[in-house]
């Protein structure tokens, strides 16, 4: 087996052909400004529509209230940095958790700096956060909830609902970063009181560099980009047409056959983690059992570190990723795997396959025996695993 | 981002295991860090006959130990203390930058080694008056 297994979908995914296709055109003979007046502007401005439809489709929004991006990080910061300007004079203190992506979590320390006041809210085991400390945690001072849809690390799905009617009862704001959710899970905005949602296409087979937040209609929120008047005066810049088109086309093909993609890659996500169990010992499960992600396989090897698991992975033509320390270019391990109480040796020997279309069974049996062996390999080499096995 | 040398090191790592009756044993690093070098070493008449190691860590870690016992097996004791963690890196052709940390575990695992078998048997190392085994490299 040659081929590379490419179990790192959470990281990103490749550009579906279908989506490439309906891209190209607005790369060459198409390549007109939407805001020109001329027919060949107006057929970008069409183009940019029947996108922004599509995205609204999917989520349940109007048209009207989906803005393009640069990208999920850019609308995370959006939502949180626009809100907190926007709504200064009603409350200086925004409630967000220990588990957020680093786009939200760096947008809250910096706006801390700006004298807001910033709650982080604790998380459990399974990096479940806690209604009822939401709740307190709630005054007359807050403004703004931002608590992501699903994990990236460790797949987990927040009871986005819940949050959703206690931000609505309380009259607050409620931001959900919903980059690993999209496309993976339904999601219906109004059923579950979002005011905002930010996306990314390239974690649903789209191209990079685009994304969009949903607004609600009536949410008071300041552009973060200032500029020409795109985005009805909201985000100014020349539209990114064919990545617009091309996020438009993914998502769409995203909720074709969903049930049935979505069932699919829940078996093969089990069967995986089964298997992983069945066959190699000190090993726990990141994340919860049942409420993540269908993709996610978040698991630590104890005694190991896991940027030589990757490595080895690599060798053996798998793409995985880790949170240990020495895979993110610093010194602690992912925040994430911290936050749900893993002790640090144990977070450093983190291993995170996220799977989509192109994985089979077939690879995931491959994988399992891969993994048995290097697990095996370098526990022989670690020091930590002599004791253990003297106790055996 | 590695060097083919470091991969080769990582993945075909030379004198892996332990020593059962070393006479020089050190330990460096935490797990908290993410990197623990073990260090065995059998000492005849001056000269470090054989050298082991165990290592849990990345693979610059790993490659950190293994090139270090290979640049230590059949020295004498005053040579493998000119054993810098820059000899280490460049052996293997080079580190990243951030995994600079790595080879100075290397070096710190061998003086380890050499502080305990000196004060084993009581044998006077020059050079190992300051050591501290313990202290942190990060």
């Amino acid at each position: 087996m040659k081929k590379l297994i490419y179990m790192d979908h959470a990281a990103t995914t490749p550009l579906k052909k279908e989506v490439l296709d309906e891209m190209l055109p607005y790369m060459k003979d198409k390549f007109g400004n939407p805001s020109s007046i001329y027919s060949l502007g107006g057929q970008s401005k069409n183009a940019v529509e029947i996108a922004r439809e599509k995205v609204a489709n999917a989520i349940n929004a109007k048209p009207r209230e989906i803005f393009f991006t640069g990208g999920g990080s850019e609308a995370d910061n959006w939502a949180i940095k626009g809100v907190a300007y926007a709504n200064r004079n009603r409350g200086n203190h925004i409630i967000t958790s220990k588990i957020e992506h680093h786009a939200v979590l760096h947008t809250c320390e910096y706006l801390e700096k700006q004298g807001f006041d910033v709650t982080y809210l604790d998380v459990d085991e399974y990096g479940l956060i806690d209604l009822e400390q939401l709740e307190r945690s709630i005054t007359d001072k807050t403004i703004l909830i931002s608590i992501m849809f699903a994990n990236n690390e460790i797949g987990t799905i927040q009871p986005i609902k819940e949050i959703g009617r206690i931000a609505k009862e309380k009259g607050v704001y409620f931001h959900t970063d919903a980059v690993q959710a999209i496309g993976h899970i339904k999601i219906d905005v109004d059923e579950l009181n979002i005011d905002l949602l930010t996306m990314a296409a390239h974690k649903f087979y789209g191209p990079k560099g685009i994304g969009a937040l949903y607004i609600r209609q009536g949410v008071k929120i300041d552009p973060l980009i200032s500029g020409g008047g795109q985005e009805r005066n909201r985000r100014a810049g020349t539209e990114n047409v064919p990545g617009i088109v091309g996020m438009g086309k993914a998502i769409e093909l995203a909720y074709e056959n969903f049930e049935e993609k979505n069932r699919r890659l829940t078996y093969l996500r089990n069967r995986l983690i089964e298997k992983i169990f069945e066959k190699i010992d000190y090993v726990r499960l990141n994340g919860h059992p049942t409420q993540r992600l269908p993709g996610n396989v978040n698991v630590c090897f104890e005694f190991i570190e896991g940027e030589s698991l990757l490595l080895s992975l690599d060798m053996a033509g798998i793409a995985g990723s880790s949170g240990s320390a020495c895979t993110s270019g610093s010194l602690e391990p992912s925040h994430v795997l911290l936050a749900i109480g893993l002790p640090h040796e144990i977070a450093h020997g983190s291993l995170r396959l996220t799977l989509g279309d192109s994985n089979t069974e077939e690879e995931i049996d491959y994988v399992v025996e891969k993994l048995v062996g290097i697990v095996a390999r370098l526990r022989e080499m670690s020091p930590l695993y002599e004791k253990v096995k003297e106790v055996k | 981002m590695y060097s083919e040398k470091v991969m080769d090191h990582f993945l075909n790592p030379r004198n892996v295991g332990e020593i059962e009756d070393a006479d020089g044993i050190g330990q460096v690093g935490n797990p908290r860090c993410g990197d623990i070098m073990k260090m065995y070493l059998k000492i005849e008449n001056g000269v470090i006959v054989d050298a082991k190691f165990k290592t849990f860590g990345c693979g610059s870690a790993i490659a950190s130990s293994s090139m270090a016992t290979e640049l230590i097996k059949g020295k004498t004791i005053e040579e493998a203390m000119e054993v810098t963690n820059k000899a280490v890196a460049e052996a293997l052709d080079g580190l990243p930058p951030i995994k600079m940390h790595c080879s100075v575990l290397a070096e710190q695992a061998i003086k380890s080694a050499l502080l305990d078998y000196s004060k084993k048997n009581n044998v006077y190392i020059k050079g190992l008056e300051d050591f501290d085994p313990t202290e942190d490299v990060h």
